[in-house]
């Protein structure tokens, strides 16, 4: 249960930071792809017998390149590229697990996460990669923000657009693989995502919206496994549930206090 | 000698491949101000990208401030037309304004007192220092627009890129336009303006009349003759007391 917790803080730190940037860019469609992305290789893996990470990148970069490939050489917007190669990743997936007969139990870790089935050795690449994704976003916060804020300042501000874009690609990517162990690829889109959607009606400084995100990403995780435990449910399911409740219940707050005080 | 500040020779400007304006040539020397001027979709937008490095030059040869475009950040301040207004973080326009100092300080450099100074000169000049702490998307479009000019002087930049610097504005635009065009004067920075407006133009240096081809260029009372002006927005107009009087 220690471990279960710790892993899931680490998500949630992950998260919230990641998670910031790609609510404030405005990639949350690409987050949900990626997310999905990573079927096909972590099955691959699964497969053939090599760790799931390797799998998850590989898939990960495909995909990045793929929708970098289309929105460069056609005049397809990228929530199409994005589109095409969400469902196309997802249902190799499915073809490739499709090949196995013995394969449902290890596909539904995949999915929805092992909680409760994290090792050490999970738990110290888990640390190190959130440890280089703080680092990350710490060294690069300003090109970041700019970016976020508007790409044509950030390029004339002399930052490359294409490439903090693709960084960001990058973190986002990284956050999935280290966190799908945890709470499964269909389920950490919603750790990147409610916490800091929640965080932006509270914040007017990014690092105060991480540290926000990361602390509602945490308390879903204290809370989800609690509620897992006693009501013998998915733990990966609780977890994202209390994030997205924990979103609706900051929301609705905000606009009431909006109301009243005008947000000045 | 002054150095020039542009110059460019035989250049075509665009998006994608498609050519928007072709066969510029001119030199703008340091400390000038230079107006463009046309019609929408003229190519005044798509001049102001290309200087900034945003946009590349489909032909010819581009030097600004000595070097190729978009590779002097920190002497080159833009001010685009579309504002991100929409941003999710309710940044406060303070902050937007700091955002303007960053790339003097790098990547991880704090930002100094002297920024800060800077930050709250720029938006007292603009008269945008008694919303500064609010957040930009509580601001009313012009608010927003004095933030972000607030933020292209903050930058401190030796060329300065404005395109329609006082649309939109709540407050005085002529009065505000003038009272920009004095201080780049006073400061010795260059400045290129896009702007609809005959009058703001008129206080430039330099203008040049564009419709998808250069019309002219040279001093405003040169450039602005009935001939011009009725090639460029197909009116019959004078150019008299600094503004337009049209005929019919």
């Amino acid at each position: 249960m220690l471990n279960a917790m710790a892993a899931g803080t680490l998500v949630a730190i992950a998260c919230g930071i990641v998670g910031t940037f790609m609510v404030l860019r405005g990639l949350a469609f690409l987050g949900d792809a990626l997310a999905h992305g990573v079927l096909p290789g972590v099955a691959s893996a699964l497969l053939w017998g090599f760790p799931g990470f390797v799998g998850a990148s590989i898939s990960s970069l495909a995909m990045i390149a793929g929708i970098g490939w289309i929105t460069k050489k056609s005049r397809l917007s990228a929530d199409t590229a994005i589109g095409l190669l969400f469902v196309g990743m997802l249902a190799l997936g499915v073809v490739i697990v499709s090949r196995s007969q013995s394969f449902s139990g290890d596909l539904v870790k995949v999915l929805f996460g092992q909680f409760l089935g994290i090792s050490l050795f999970d738990l110290t690449i888990q640390g190190s990669v959130t440890l280089v994704l703080g680092l990350m976003a710490f060294v690069f916060r300003r090109p970041f923000l700019l970016l976020c804020f508007s790409e044509e300042q950030a390029q004339v501000s002399g930052y490359s657009a294409k490439f903090y874009h693709f960084l960001l690609l990058v973190m986002i990517a990284m956050t999935v693989i280290v966190s799908f162990q945890t709470v499964g690829s269909l389920l950490v889109f919603g750790m990147l995502l409610a916490p800091a959607a929640a965080s932006s009606f509270l914040s007017r400084k990014l690092g105060t919206m991480m540290i926000l995100a990361s602390g509602f990403g945490s308390f879903s995780v204290y809370a989800g496994l609690l509620l897992s435990y006693h009501f013998n449910l998915s733990a990966g399911g609780c977890v994202v549930l209390v994030a997205v409740g924990i979103f609706f219940m900051v929301f609705m707050l905000s606009q009431r206090f909006r109301k009243e005080h005008c947000y000045g | 000698m002054v150095d020039n500040a542009i110059t460019l020779k035989e250049v075509s400007i665009g998006y994608e491949g498609t050519s928007v304006v072709s066969g510029i040539t001119l030199t703008l020397p340091q400390g000038a101000s230079l107006a463009l001027v046309g019609s929408n979709g003229s190519g005044k937008s798509t001049f102001l990208k290309t200087m900034a490095g945003l946009l590349p030059a489909l032909k010819g040869s581009v030097d600004v401030l000595g070097d190729k475009p978009g590779l002097q950040p920190l002497r080159i301040s833009y001010h685009g037309q579309s504002h991100p207004n929409s941003f999710l973080l309710p940044l406060r326009s303070i902050d937007v304004v700091r955002m303007a100092r960053f790339p003097a300080r790098g990547l991880l450099r704090r930002l100094t007192k002297e920024d800060e100074h800077i930050v709250k000169e720029s938006l007292s000049y603009m008269n945008a220092l008694e919303f500064s702490e609010k957040p930009v998307n509580a601001l009313s479009g012009g608010q927003i627009q004095r933030v972000f000019l607030a933020h292209t002087l903050a930058r401190k930049a030796d060329l300065l890129l404005l395109d329609e610097p006082t649309a939109g504005l709540d407050v005085n635009g002529a009065e505000l336009f003038e009272k920009l065009i004095y201080r780049f004067k006073t400061e010795g920075k260059t400045l290129l303006v896009a702007t609809h407006s005959i009058k703001e133009a008129s206080q430039c240096d330099y203008v040049l009349l564009l419709d998808s081809r250069v019309i002219a260029f040279g001093a405003p009372d040169r450039v602005f003759t009935p001939e011009n002006l009725l090639e460029t927005f197909g009116l019959v107009a004078r150019f008299s007391a600094n503004d337009l009087l049209i005929m019919g």
